[in-house]
């Protein structure tokens, strides 16, 4: 589709605190054309959970606008924005939220079974997804038994398994090693040169921000900073 | 929705012993409530049964004084058999009975009775009046016509005769083991005629029958209609013409006012049974409603346990594109699966279980026969597909209010929090 994926106009989030209030985004206006690999940075509290969020549909703001994939997101009923999640976003999440009870096949399908996608199909787009993760022989293996890399690199096969236009990532690396980290950076570096899918992150990790081709430095809720980084090409020194 | 119902039964199977845990108790449930439900009904048909055979037939016609609940009534309730009965009694169909106040002396108590007269050729009730009629042929060489003609029935033309010296009487065992009379005994009965005289005569016990009907025993002895209505100076009266069992209802070209007489039809007759039965149903209760309150606790403890447990989870599902209300959904239906499961399983070992029960039925202990309702020796209990279907049907929506409860808040939940772990 034409235009930005993502675009924010003075996007505002005040979380009402008694009798003071705390403004966690303040006007926020940002843009995110189809395939960029951008991150948000800046100090803790400074109001990058609550962007992804908000963009993410599964917050609101106080006020401004947030259009995600031309839709003007205040507008849609509960079931429209859960739509708009099914369809076009996938999420990454720091603590992985597998599904416990499913293997890793189950759970990078689940988005599919959502869609409604026929059973042919979903084996192929679920064998496909995992082939991009590299963990195609643990089909049948349960979230339990898998290492904290593996497990976000399941988490990162349901996210794109549906293809869709944004990947959004809060903190993917925190609860990872340095090896494991590069690993899911450069798995999903891959995904958003090959599907062209955005990927939206929010990190305090050095390792992440390399990978970045745009980083957007936050304070106090507001963009202090936005610049596009023309080393993020740069393939990581794996020790 | 598919995709939940599927996610649903995955959940639960995964969540393996507690699951099981719940079911299996859940499952006892059911087998009991049926069970119960299905005795409770037992219980009632066999008294409606039995009431039938002793008592009710297939309807009756009350004399319009009739009230069998006032005793201050049935001095005025007699009255000549309306003629619209008679061609019914002729042929088989419909056999009167009058029933008169009297006093019984055994062994110089005296003991209130009703005193009723029934045809001893009859063959609509139970009770064994033939033995009247047999012990009337043989008594003291003295003939004297038990029975009456064809033509007296049809006509209501009787011949009057003289009361015996010794009348036959056949009485229950709850009226003789209260009298303390055993076959062959006799014993004063005093009564009262139309006209206000009282009279006494020794009657003597000619049989004792067994029934489970007490409203046919206890305080009761059954002589010769005949006898009676010579005693009672009610030649050709009776207080109820009882219809021969499965006769039409309304019987076919009877009016319902038949010379003024009531006509009372099954469902009016049964009702005190049909009332007794659901109040004994409801009154015992209280074991499965306890039973059916711990497995709806353990479902509802799981399904609060779930929710706080699983709170990532459920965040995660809104983030993977379901609504909230769907998430309740998703763990109303985890819940109530729990009853689905619970009623597979109960069909399992419940089907044979019951139905062993169902063709052997229940001793009963002696000690029932003061339950308040009439029992047989063996009750066998009778499981309608009402019983099943309704118990079903009430553990399902039980457990589906249950299951809904506790899911309800994550309609008003942040996905936000719950993501971070937090139920707020
Ligand atoms: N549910 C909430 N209620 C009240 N205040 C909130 C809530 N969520 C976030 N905040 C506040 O909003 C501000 C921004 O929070 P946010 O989580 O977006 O920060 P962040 O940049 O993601 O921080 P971190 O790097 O620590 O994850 C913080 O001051 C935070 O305390
Ligand atoms: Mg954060």
């Amino acid at each position: 589709m034409a235009g930005p994926v993502i675009q924010t106009i003075d996007l505002t989030k005040v979380y009402p605190m008694g009798e003071y209030s705390i403004t966690a985004l303040n006007r926020v206006s940002l843009t995110f054309e189809r395939g960029e690999f951008a991150g948000l940075v800046g100090p803790s509290g400074s109001g990058k959970t609550t962007f992804l969020n908000i963009v993410g549909t599964l917050d609101t703001p106080t006020s401004g606008q947030a259009i995600i994939m031309g839709t003007e997101i205040s507008a849609l009923s509960p079931l429209e924005a859960a739509g708009l999640r099914r369809q076009h976003i996938g999420f990454i999440f720091q603590t992985f939220n597998l599904f416990p009870v499913y293997t890793v096949y189950e759970n990078v399908e689940f988005p599919l079974l959502l869609l409604g996608l026929p059973p042919v199909e979903r084996r192929r787009r679920v064998m496909e997804a995992l082939e991009w993760v590299r963990l195609a022989d643990r089909a049948r293996s349960r979230p339990t038994q898998l290492s904290g890399g593996q497990s976000q690199r399941v988490a990162i096969a349901r996210a794109i398994v549906k293809k869709p236009a944004i990947v959004i990532a809060d903190e993917p690396t925190a609860n990872l090693d340095a090896e494991n980290s590069y690993n899911i950076l450069d798995i999903m570096r891959e995904l958003n040169q090959e599907l062209s899918i955005t990927f939206l992150f929010a990190t305090h990790d050095e390792k992440v921000i390399r990978y970045l081709r745009r980083k957007i430095t936050l304070f106090d809720g507001r963009v202090a900073k936005d610049e596009i980084l023309e080393t993020a090409a740069t393939p990581p020194p794996v020790t | 929705m598919k995709v939940l119902l599927k996610l649903a039964i995955r959940n639960l199977i995964a969540a393996g012993l507690r699951t099981w845990l719940n079911v299996i108790v859940l499952s006892l449930t059911f087998v009991v409530i049926i069970a119960a439900q299905g005795l409770f009904r037992g219980m009632g048909d066999q008294a409606a049964r039995a009431s039938i055979d002793y008592e009710f037939g297939g309807g009756q016609f009350w004399h319009p004084a009739y009230d069998p609940y006032d005793p201050l009534t049935i001095q005025d309730a007699h009255g000549l058999i309306p003629a619209e009965l008679k061609p019914l009694i002729a042929a088989g169909q419909a056999t009167p009975i009058l029933v008169i106040q009297g006093t019984l002396y055994p062994q110089g108590r005296f003991l209130p009775v009703l005193i009723k007269g029934i045809d001893p050729s009859q063959k609509i009730l139970s009770i064994p009046s033939e033995f009247l009629a047999a012990s009337a042929a043989e008594s003291e060489g003295e003939s004297w016509p038990a029975e009456f003609t064809t033509s007296e029935k049809a006509t209501g033309a009787y011949e009057r005769m003289r009361i015996p010296d010794e009348i036959p009487a056949i009485i229950g065992t709850r009226m003789a083991a209260t009298a303390r009379l055993s076959v062959g005994d006799t014993v004063i009965l005093r009564w009262r005629d139309s006209r206000g005289a009282f009279d006494a005569r020794p009657v003597r016990i000619v049989h004792i029958f067994r029934t489970i009907v007490q409203s046919v025993d206890a305080g009761q002895v059954w002589i010769p209609l005949r006898v009676l209505q010579e005693m009672a100076g009610m030649p050709g009266e009776a207080t109820v013409v009882t219809l021969a069992p499965g006769a039409a209802s309304p019987p076919g070209n009877i009016p319902a006012a038949a010379g003024g007489w009531v006509y009372r039809d099954l469902r009016y007759l049964l009702r005190d049974i049909d009332q007794l039965v659901a109040a004994k149903t409801a009154g015992s209760a209280t074991v499965y409603v306890i039973l059916l309150f711990m497995s709806l606790l353990a479902i509802f403890d799981t399904q609060v346990l779930n929710i706080f447990h699983r709170i990532r989870e459920i965040g995660t599902l809104v983030a993977l594109g379901l609504t909230r209300r769907q998430v309740v959904l998703l763990f109303t239906l985890e819940g109530t699966l729990h009853a689905v499961l619970a009623a597979v399983l109960a069909a399992i070992y419940g089907y044979p279980l019951l139905s062993a029960f169902a063709s052997h039925g229940w001793k009963m202990p002696e000690a029932f026969d003061s339950f308040g309702i009439a029992l047989g020796e063996r009750l066998m209990p009778v499981f309608t597909g009402g019983i099943i279907i309704g118990t079903v049907i009430l553990i399902l929506s039980l457990t589906a209010i249950i299951s809904f409860w506790p899911a309800r808040r994550l309609s008003r939940m942040r996905p936000t929090d719950a993501l971070r772990g937090k139920l707020q």
